[in-house]
């Protein structure tokens, strides 16, 4: 990257209004410089030649956690490790600290941060099935005004995002937790630590005081071309206290979703078994959180 | 390319230097400091070799802008020993063998020192979890790990 013959040009501006103008100014490719965990390396690797990269971290609401009304919003500058040093945020959401933990290295979450993870779009990334199971919602500012996107609704593809030429995103919310909620996420890997999943699943649920759940929400990881809500895989929970019947339902209708790849991690068949039975396990941890 | 003025603070010191917006932290202190005890393995992120601390946050340095370094306190492998007092965990890695061809060395005492800050007496398996960003590819973990936990039991004082 030091041999680089193009001309890169950095800026940190202070302000939103001022980012935004910095990147509607620029003709050539601009990227954003969150954590940089994805950007430095793509520049290295000769990926993206960039114009101008804008680092975000000092602007102050791009750098906050703040509890809403019992909800979050985090700014799109918060790195992994600081969710993780968070003394509430693991207790209210701890499916998403699940995927937040598995985010490379603590050198790597040191730096990185979940709406990094988010606009890279990896269908793999460890935190977007659990910020959409959560509802998470996307703040994000560009040249004709700030508009929110569900999370659900962010990625389009293998490194695409529904974000207009010149967004960027600003923050994302979570809402208020309705009592007795758990979330959790599963991923596997041929590794324990420092690698990529070959399945992720994600489950946010909601039971009521006699132990029936209520409210349900099932994402996959890594077995499409982007992070998949499964509806059916819900909807085989609710109603019910969560018996094997449910369960072997839930398995079913996670492993009926998946549209996965032949890869080096894992074949078709095996990413389509393994979504079910990693579904069945998140929905029991997500169940215990949620006191069942 | 247009270089910039940066003044920072590494180990404790006021340090300027010119730097390209191109250039890493890891490039910066290799480069412009002759500070070559921060190694590179990967220069990707996955290796931990260039392990140094920014404003007391374990990083990668090769995944940290030289440009990003300004105003901040950085502290690498240079700053760990006092004089010629090693620090323990420097020390242990000597008595318990925990190196082979040294390249991994710098980034793993860097970590080492980085977890017991913030947990003085840590298990075996959270040193092996904070310990995964840095890659050994001679001797394996196992003298690592012990030599680890027991510098933490000196330093407790025990």
């Amino acid at each position: 990257m030091g041999e680089a013959m193009y001309e890169l040009r950095y800026e940190e501006p202070a302000t939103l209004d001022a980012a935004i103008g910095l990147i509607t100014a620029e003709a050539g490719d601009v990227r954003i410089l969150s954590g940089g965990t994805d950007v430095l390396v793509q520049m290295h690797c000769d990926m993206i030649e960039p114009a101008l990269l804008v680092n975000i971290k000092n602007i102050g609401e791009m750098r906050s956690i703040e509890k809403d009304r019992g909800g979050y919003r985090i700014g799109a500058a918060v790195t992994g490790m600081e969710l993780v040093n968070h003394p509430d945020f693991g207790n209210d959401w701890p499916g998403i600290l699940d995927g937040v933990r598995l985010i490379g290295s603590i050198q790597v979450k040191g730096r990185a941060t979940v709406a990094g993870n988010l606009c890279n779009a990896s269908p793999a990334a460890d935190s977007v099935p659990p910020l959409m199971t959560a509802g998470a919602i996307a703040h994000v500012v560009g040249p004709n005004g700030a508009r929110d996107i569900p999370v659900t609704a962010f990625t389009t593809g293998p490194g695409q995002t529904a974000l207009e030429k010149g967004e960027i995103v600003v923050s994302f919310s979570l809402p208020e937790r309705a009592p007795r909620s758990g979330d959790a996420y599963l991923r596997f890997t041929p590794r324990t630590e420092m690698d990529i999943a070959v399945v992720g699943v994600a489950i946010n649920l909601t039971l009521d005081d006699g132990g029936t759940c209520t409210d349900a929400l099932v994402a996959l990881g890594a077995v499409a071309e982007k992070a998949l809500m499964v509806d059916a895989a819900g909807a085989a929970l609710v109603g019910t206290k969560l018996d094997d019947t449910a369960m072997q339902n839930l398995a079913a209708a996670a492993s009926a979703a998946c549209r996965p790849i032949d890869d080096k991690r894992g074949t078709k068949e095996y990413r389509i078994k393994v979504a079910g039975v990693l579904a069945r396990r998140a929905a029991a941890i997500a169940a215990t959180r949620a006191g069942a | 390319m247009k270089k910039t003025h940066v003044s920072t603070t590494v180990n404790g010191d006021d340090v300027d230097f010119l730097c390209e917006p191109t250039q890493t932290l890891l490039d910066v202190l290799r480069d412009e400091l002759q500070m070559t005890g921060t190694k590179e393995g990967c220069a990707t992120g996955d290796c931990g070799a260039c392990s140094v601390t920014l404003d007391g946050t374990l990083v990668c340095s090769c995944l940290v802008l030289g440009l990003e370094a300004a105003g901040k306190k950085i502290e690498t492998i240079e700053g760990m020993a006092n004089g010629d007092e090693l620090h323990p965990l420097q020390r242990k890695f000597i008595e318990h063998v925990a190196l082979q061809c040294g390249i991994c060395t710098p980034g793993l005492l860097v970590a080492a020192r980085s977890l017991l800050e913030v947990n003085p007496d840590p298990t075996e398996d959270e040193v092996r979890l904070w310990l995964a960003g840095n890659l050994c590819r001679c001797t394996g973990y196992h003298n690592v790990v012990e030599a680890v936990m027991d510098a933490a039991l000196e330093m407790r004082g025990a």
